[in-house]
């Protein structure tokens, strides 16, 4: 029986219970042992990414920490947070300290959720049922960093009852960002109005994505925009079943 | 007498006063520029090899870019050809102005040229009596206008037709109709005269090629060679990073340019100067001058990690396909070169105290990184240029606020201690009824009004390791 610890992220701690309860009903389904470290907190990526490298090591520290624990793998909902575990903490650490050695051990095993299931166990079916037009935002360091480019729609393709309806522009960040949304108001909003507008002509009644801080920005648009197009994490789709639909 | 370097570039006040009519024209522009793009590209299998080769190049130029500049500076000598090298802005344009006045010019013709943008040339010029007028259709829209180039290759790209007509209205006092061709039509009139009676040409250059000291230049509408070949004068302004040490290497460029750039197998006209003329019948200007411009580039080559930016070769692509750039457009990055190549170079020539918002203005989406023709890994250096900022470096002194120094020691302290960051997620959801409107949380106050202005927040609602507690509790799920 595979082993695996979840990462919730903070954003998914915060906003996104149910999909956290999906992403453990789903990898238990599949016959996977689950831990949860409860120390875990944020992996200091909104740190990071605004130039306090400095500050970033302690907020590392306890994540590494928390999951050594086990060498079990590690699970995230999300490419962006676990990307910054996988490429960016190596380089937070100077060679020979402990974080270093720490950093290398928990780079080499941690995934992103849809990463896990088809690349680790081989799964793109879980069952789902979901008869709906679907249509997929793929975003940004899902896609670019951690480099799923197939991932998600290889587990949607399997979904019984699925039609897929591609964006027109697939590949272009919501606008997002992180603290861009509270740094930059303006574009950030420009740039989330014009996903918003991709989606609602794609005639699709549903949109996925694989990341909590991308769906809070184009869930949150599509409701300001009095759309009734669903925005969910592609867990929540996946855990659909017959009953539920 | 010096051009005006700007003290501050207030990114996020521009971005909220976008004149309305930018990001359609810009949108309208670069679509066109990305769709060109992909299919040049398609075209070419090896495309992934040829940027990793032009990646490559790059790199061992800019490393040796002493032994080359030496190099094309015997050649360029040796061709007949005067070279002057400029430390700084000011001293190009000195030296470009002293040039002028020694052969009595009055009227300069100019092909486009980043360099003369960064350097503030044409005021310059202007300021001591010497008319300079650029002859690229852009070009010569924006210096109606008064205004700098708001894109690299297509400087007018934020007007449309009509507001072209317009300008061309007002300023040459006509009646000008919002047709392209039209347009096109009464410029090349006015410029025409303006060839013929030029005393000198100024131009930049895409490429210069040590091995034979060859200036390249890259051009569609023609103008740049008439710049070049009408005037018995030629003065080239090229920073020093545009190098290359051979012709070998410049047929990488020469593929990987216009694709990147407009989507065009090659451009128009590709000309190779080598020198002045050398005899009589032969084409091409009496004197030749390249001035090698620095304005900062030793600087940046100090710098192991920002000095990636120098192996840029200016084609625009990563404008092209950057969301926040076609929804802001060139003006807001403040300075010469825009786009996300501007986000990284002007912080490094300006300074991170007068460009200290433009590495934050991105999303660090890597869609630049992505296309860029020689693999500039410009999220990496936008982080890199933050650090410099948040926490300073051996370069310069942080210059982030205080407020948000605060906020980033207050972040890392709960982040790091699991039980603050617990008790916070437990307490969140307390403030829910206070802003709740279906289901949603708007209305709140600062910093995260930025965010509900925009769109609202979902509710609070911690409620994971609650229920995985219970769970465990319930032996359904492994505690360990």
């Amino acid at each position: 029986m595979p082993k695996a610890q979840l990462f919730i992220t903070c954003l998914g701690d915060q906003f996104y219970t149910s999909t956290l309860q999906n992403m453990t009903r789903i990898l238990k389904s599949l016959g996977v042992e689950l831990d949860f470290p409860p120390d875990q907190t944020c992996c200091g990526q909104p740190l990071f990414n605004n130039g306090f490298e400095d500050k970033t090591r302690a907020v590392a520290l306890n994540f590494m920490h928390a999951f050594s624990k086990s060498d079990a793998p590690i699970i995230g909902p999300s490419g962006s947070c676990v990307s910054m575990i996988k490429h960016h903490y190596l380089s937070l650490f100077p060679e020979g300290t402990q974080g270093h050695t720490l950093a290398v051990d928990i780079s080499s095993r941690i995934f992103e959720f849809t990463e896990y299931l088809v690349n680790v166990l081989n799964v793109t079916d879980v069952g789902a049922v979901y008869p709906h037009k679907v249509t997929y935002h793929a975003t940004c360091h899902y896609l670019r960093e951690m480099g799923l480019k197939t991932e998600a729609k290889a587990l949607l393709n399997s979904v019984k009852g699925l039609e897929f309806i591609s964006l027109k522009e697939e590949e272009t960040c919501c606008g997002f960002g992180g603290s861009f949304t509270i740094t930059f108001p303006e574009v950030s909003r420009a740039m989330m109005e014009n996903k918003v507008n991709d989606i609602l002509a794609s005639g699709a009644d549903t949109v996925v994505m694989c990341e909590p801080g991308c769906l809070m920005n184009v869930a949150g648009g599509l409701h300001k925009a009095g759309s009734t197009i669903r925005a969910m994490h592609i867990i929540d789709l996946l855990a659909s079943s017959e009953e539920s639909v | 007498m010096t051009h005006e370097v700007p003290t501050y570039i207030g990114f996020e006040e521009y971005s909220e006063h976008v004149p309305a009519s930018i990001p359609s024209a810009v949108q309208q522009a670069t679509d066109r520029f990305v769709s060109g793009r992909a299919a040049r590209v398609a075209e070419l299998p090896q495309w992934e090899e040829l940027r990793q080769i032009g990646s490559d190049i790059r790199v061992h130029t800019i490393e040796n870019m002493d032994v080359y500049l030496i190099q094309l500076e015997e050649k360029v000598k040796a061709a007949g050809g005067t070279v002057h090298w400029a430390e700084t802005a000011e001293d190009a344009n000195q030296i470009v102005l002293q040039i002028a006045k020694e052969h009595n010019v009055k009227t300069a013709v100019k092909s486009k040229s980043m360099a003369t943008e960064e350097i503030g040339l044409n005021h310059f010029l202007e300021e001591a009596g010497i008319e300079a007028i650029e002859t690229d259709l852009g070009e010569y829209i924006i210096q109606l206008a008064g205004t700098g180039p708001s894109h690299i290759i297509v400087p007018a790209v934020h007007l449309k037709k009509e507001e072209i007509a317009a300008l061309f209205s007002e300023k040459l006092n006509i009646n000008a109709p919002a047709d392209p061709i039209e347009l096109a039509r009464i410029a090349r009139e006015v410029l025409r005269e303006k060839f013929l009676n030029a005393e000198m040409g100024i131009s930049g250059g895409n490429f210069l090629i040590a091995e034979t000291g060859t200036l390249v230049m890259v051009t569609n509408e023609g103008n740049g060679r008439m710049c070049t070949t009408m005037p018995d004068l030629h003065v080239a302004v090229v920073g020093i990073d545009k190098v290359l040490p051979n012709w070998e290497s410049l047929t990488v460029f020469l593929k990987l340019l216009a694709r990147s750039a407009t989507g065009q197998k090659l451009s128009t006209y590709t000309q190779f100067i080598t020198g002045p003329r050398r005899a009589e019948g032969e084409f091409g200007p009496k004197e030749f001058h390249l001035v090698l411009l620095d304005n900062g580039r030793s600087n940046i080559l100090r710098d192991p990690v920002g000095r990636d930016v120098l192996k840029c070769i200016r084609c625009g692509a990563c404008a092209n396909v950057c969301p926040v750039y076609k929804n802001v457009g060139g003006f807001a990055y403040g300075s010469f070169i825009s786009g996300p190549i501007g986000a990284i170079l002007s912080p490094q020539i300006l300074g991170t105290q007068a460009a200290r918002e433009l590495p934050y203005a991105s999303t660090l989406c890597g869609a630049c990184a992505d296309v860029c023709p020689v693999k500039i890994p410009i999220p990496t250096i936008l982080r890199h240029l933050r650090r410099r900022v948040a926490q300073g470096d051996a370069f310069a002194l942080s210059t982030i606020p205080v407020p948000i120094r605060a906020a980033a020691n207050l972040a890392s302290l709960v982040l790091a201690r699991n039980w603050i960051y617990r008790l916070g997620a437990r307490l969140l959801p307390i403030i829910n009824p206070f802003f709740r409107k279906n289901d949603w949380l708007s209305g709140m106050p600062y910093p995260l009004n930025r965010w509900t202005n925009v769109r609202p927040l979902p509710q609070f609602g911690a409620g994971f390791r609650k229920w995985w507690k219970v769970r465990s509790a319930k032996g359904t799920e492994s505690t360990r």
